[in-house]
């Protein structure tokens, strides 16, 4: 669900997305979600698969599908390194591969060939309807009791209550300016879209057509009259809503940022001064002097939340539940958000966290939580239910993306 | 050519007797690369670009349409997108023309050979470095207070930012070596001596180089000007680091077939750039430039 | 001479402008390689050398090196053997359609590069049906490695012409034995000038490879590209760039010893 999808798309934007990109190889992926129909909602019947009721010995090998960073072993930095530990805790050898699409994951994961998957709240739910993804026994996963209740039993990680895997992160995409620049501070996203031509030319926004659903948000709260009840389901008419207020922000944007190095560069030459960001990159913002301020905006915001997932035909049941459990434990939990730049899932993480981590991403605040619309892919069907009108795709999106950009 | 005498044998004596064959063993395997392969997949994304998808995760619909090109003539982004690309490719070529033809003059004719040498390698190191890296050392240098500001500012002037200049400068940047090369090649061809006889019959320097050395230089242009511009059309990274706001054919196709997951339209949007570098390909070819490449 | 004195000092000083214009970038990223500010801050606040012991201990950037060196030797290999038999056929024999074949050689480099990347990665997976790896990354790599050793090939072989060739067949030799002892020794020095510059292309090609790398394949270009994405790395990545910058001044100065000047030349593009 998440931006973090997109994130990662780009992060590794360069890693055969082609996969992910040509039709017949990842087309296949979508086909069960598709007739269900299920997205974001919890309207179907989940296919019978069988749920773990013991654990045994420890196979001795494990095959994980990630997204990028979500399962270092030292080799990007030695430093960030969850891997080894549970290599060495659990005698179970860990392959890693990445992937940069939700499609890709949900295509790789039908091969049958990984044991565990970083799924996102679009890949999720079609991998339970297709039956790649077995109902996950929580009993059997010890660090599962400290994982903050507000994230469990959730629309993308579960059906009638049964839990499908164990969620591990999840962040928001905050308004981030600069506090010299921008005064009064700002306390609605309106800094970007009605009022941004106050900082012209120096606004910047995320570089994806999911940022349009920032703009949905936004429409969603000060225009009821559209409309709009979910920023991932919106009918032609509301489309072209967002994407007049987009392409009215343009005109103040002085460049779209689509990583960490090109937005805190920029805030930190003064090129930009107001726009989206992740929490991650005001930190790292901070850290350099630069006098800026992530505020969640009264409207609310887009975000993500990432769930650990077993595979319907995992050769290594006990090693994929022990990853399960060696993700979400306090270490590995911390370690993994402090790297990321997330909030984690563990209550039990923020004791080990860096001090004041937690606060920072606000992890454990539910209230603040609540205020995230999690990241989803947009579809034919309407995920606010409607079924008089069908929806646009992530497809009219990109278009649509393109389009405002000019 | 000149091999077409009867001779003994030897190893190869079939091979010797028969030049067809010889020229076959010799043609086949880089055609089978090159025209079928290459050619083969150029005619697989024609192909694949007058297909569309589903509406729902990406499966190509194999059924036969124009309604991909009908966006692109009718949607007006994609004409701007398209004028704003030949235009900054066009730009990127006239700019690194005129900054590499001094630099090949003073290489090829006026340097000393060990000289040439030092300058080759001066010219050649940052074709070493690596572009991403190039494109964020613009993006630092473009800044709103970075060395360009910095240097400017006492003189009344000033970076002009993030945007389509910025874009301009740091292409031009990236492919100055290819257009310096072959016109230091080009100019290196040209003999000293028809220099020196222009000059005994009175040219002045001004006079040789329209004259003389521009005739020369021309072919050798067009053929630096094949990569400034190739490279320029198809570019989707610096301008996402350093051009603002701005997208080109490059980030469509890029955008459509990895974001949106639509390949047919990606395909479509690449035979722009396809199109224009025939044309322009066909133009060149008479003025004999693709011989000196 | 034939130029005027003041049009000497003129050449001399624009050629001294531009120089300065390529190479203030270059001296820009080796300078922050050192810079205290993670984002590169100018003027830099402080100088410090954690970077590069930081990239020393990276071991992705080390693997991320020996795939982009396989990868280059690979794809360089491919386009000696598919470059030289080109230039020899269109060198040594007229026939028609010569120049149609010329052009085509030219073709994948001509097209820009991200026109080949999706034109060949559509054809691997929908047409052929194979999975992306280091098999379609190296193919990719060699079809627009192909036109360097050509160019510089076919620039060696107009040059010396054919009288040596003539003379060893009509000595008695075959044309397997004319080619090791006569025809092989005269391109050497071309060849490796070409090979030193294919090399050098696919070392930095990112738009091809993004599109034709398997996810599994991370190419130097593509672990910089990823590292600028990720928290605090991207110092690291300007150190490896650094470091890139100055060892490169090796090959091109073998490249130069290597090959005549019109060679070497011929063979960047």
């Amino acid at each position: 669900m998440d931006k973090s999808v997109i994130t990662r798309a780009a992060v590794a934007a360069v890693l055969a997305l082609a996969v992910a990109g040509c039709g017949t190889t990842s087309g296949d992926g979508d086909d069960d979600s598709g007739s269900s129909g299920s997205e974001g909602q919890s309207a179907f019947t989940a296919p019978d698969v069988p749920m773990a009721e013991s654990l045994g010995d420890n196979e001795g090998e494990l095959s994980v599908l990630a997204w990028p960073g979500y399962a270092e072993d030292g080799s990007t930095d030695p430093s960030v390194d969850w891997v080894t530990p549970f290599e060495e805790q659990t005698g179970c050898d860990v392959s890693v591969k990445y992937f940069t699409t939700s499609d890709e994951a949900v295509t790789l994961m039908k091969s049958g060939q990984y044991d565990v998957v970083s799924a996102s709240g679009d890949a999720s739910l079609r991998l339970i309807a297709g039956g790649d993804v077995a109902p996950v026994n929580t009993d059997l996963v010890p660090n599962y009791a400290d994982i903050w209740p507000y994230l469990k039993d959730r629309d993308w990680n579960s059906v009638d209550g049964q839990m499908y895997g164990v969620p591990h992160g999840y962040g928001a995409n905050l308004l981030m300016y600069n506090t010299d620049v921008v005064t009064p501070a700002p306390t609605s996203w309106s800094a970007v879209f009605d009022d941004a031509d106050s900082n012209a030319g120096k606004v910047t926004a995320y570089d994806s057509p999911i940022y349009i659903a920032d703009a949905a948000l936004y429409l969603m709260k000060t225009q009821p009259d559209l409309g709009i009840e979910n920023p991932y389901a919106l009918d032609d008419d509301q489309l072209a809503a967002a994407v007049d207020l987009l392409k009215a922000q343009r005109e103040n944007v002085g460049e779209y940022w689509s990583d960490y190095l090109k937005e805190v560069q920029s805030f930190k030459t003064g090129d930009s001064v107001v726009g989206t960001t992740w929490q991650v990159i005001a930190n790292l913002a901070q850290d350099e002097k630069v006098p800026v301020e992530a505020i969640l905006p009264e409207e609310g915001a887009t975000g993500w939340s990432d769930t650990w997932m077993v595979s319907s035909e995992t050769d290594h049941p006990n090693c994929a539940y022990a990853w399960l459990d060696h993700i979400v434990s306090p270490e590995a939990n911390a370690a993994v958000a402090q790297w990321f730049g997330e909030a984690p899932a563990s209550a039990k993480a923020c004791d080990v966290a860096e001090k004041g981590f937690c606060d920072t991403y606000h992890a454990g605040d539910e209230a603040y939580a609540e205020q995230i619309y999690y990241w989803t892919t947009p579809i034919e069907q309407c995920l606010d239910g409607r079924t008089d009108v069908s929806c646009t795709t992530y497809q009219d999106w990109t278009r649509a993306w393109t389009e405002i950009k000019g | 050519m000149a091999e077409e005498q009867q001779s003994p044998s030897g190893g190869g004596a079939l091979l010797h007797r028969h030049p067809r064959l010889r020229l076959g063993l010799l043609l086949g395997p880089p055609m089978l690369w090159l025209g079928v392969l290459y050619l083969g997949s150029l005619a697989a994304l024609f192909i694949t670009s007058l297909w569309t998808v589903d509406a729902f995760g990406g499966n190509i619909q194999r059924v036969w349409n124009l309604q991909n090109y009908r966006d692109l003539f009718t949607i007006d982004v994609y004409r701007t997108i398209t004028g704003r690309t030949i235009a900054t490719a066009a730009a990127v070529t006239v700019i690194d023309a005129l900054l590499a033809f001094p630099v090949a003059l003073y290489m090829a004719k006026v340097a000393s050979p060990r000289l040439q040498r030092v300058l080759v390698v001066l010219v050649l190191t940052p074709l070493w470095a690596s572009y991403l890296v190039k494109a964020y050392a613009w993006r630092g240098m473009l800044s709103n207070d970075g060395p360009v500001e910095w240097l400017l500012a006492p003189l009344g002037g000033g970076t002009p930012g993030y945007g389509l200049v910025a874009t301009v400068i740091t292409l031009a940047y990236l492919w100055l070596p290819y257009m310096i090369l072959p016109m230091y090649a080009g100019l290196e061809r040209l003999p000293d001596s028809l220099l020196e006889a222009s000059a005994d019959l009175g040219a002045s320097s001004a006079t040789t180089v329209r004259r003389v050395v521009l005739p020369v230089l021309f072919p050798a242009a067009v053929a630096g000007s094949i990569f400034t511009f190739s490279l320029t059309l198809g570019d989707y990274i610096a301008v996402r680091i350093v051009g603002g706001t701005n997208q080109m054919l490059g980030n469509v196709v890029y955008d459509s077939f990895l974001t949106g997951n639509n390949m047919p339209f990606a395909a479509a949007v690449a035979t722009i750039p396809v199109v224009v570098m025939l044309l322009y390909l066909a133009a060149v070819r008479r003025t004999g430039a693709l011989e000196s490449l | 001479m034939t130029f005027s004195r003041a049009t000497r000092a003129l050449l001399l000083g624009i050629t001294g402008l531009v120089l300065l214009f390529i190479h203030v970038p270059l001296a820009l990223v080796v300078v922050n390689s050192f810079n205290v500010s993670r984002t590169f801050a100018w003027p830099p606040p402080g100088f410090t050398t954690q970077w590069w012991s930081a990239a020393a201990q990276s071991a992705g950037a080390r693997n991320a090196i020996v795939v982009s060196l396989e990868v280059a030797l690979l794809a360089t290999a491919v386009a000696l053997l598919l470059g030289t038999m080109a230039a020899l056929a269109l060198q040594r024999f007229s026939f028609y359609g010569r120049d149609t074949i010329s052009l085509l050689i030219i073709l994948p480099i001509a097209l820009p590069g991200v026109v080949t990347g999706i034109a060949l990665a559509n054809a691997f997976l929908t047409v052929i049906g194979i999975e992306l790896g280091m098999l379609t990354l190296v193919v990719s790599h060699a079809t627009f490695c192909i036109v360097t050793i050509f160019n510089n090939a076919i620039a060696r072989l107009r040059r010396v012409g054919g009288n040596l060739e003539e003379a060893s067949m009509d000595l008695g030799a075959g044309t397997f034995r004319t080619f090791r002892s006569v025809t092989l020794p005269m391109l050497r020095s071309a060849l490796l000038a070409g090979a030193l510059l294919s090399f050098a292309l696919s070392f930095d090609e990112i738009i091809v490879t993004t599109f034709t790398a398997g996810q599994g394949i991370q190419t130097l270009p593509i672990w910089i590209y990823q590292n600028l994405f990720r928290p605090n790395q991207a110092p690291v990545v300007n150190v490896v760039a650094a470091a890139l910058i100055v060892v490169s001044i090796v090959p091109i100065w073998l490249s130069l010893k290597l090959a005549g000047p019109d060679e070497s030349v011929a063979a960047v593009r």
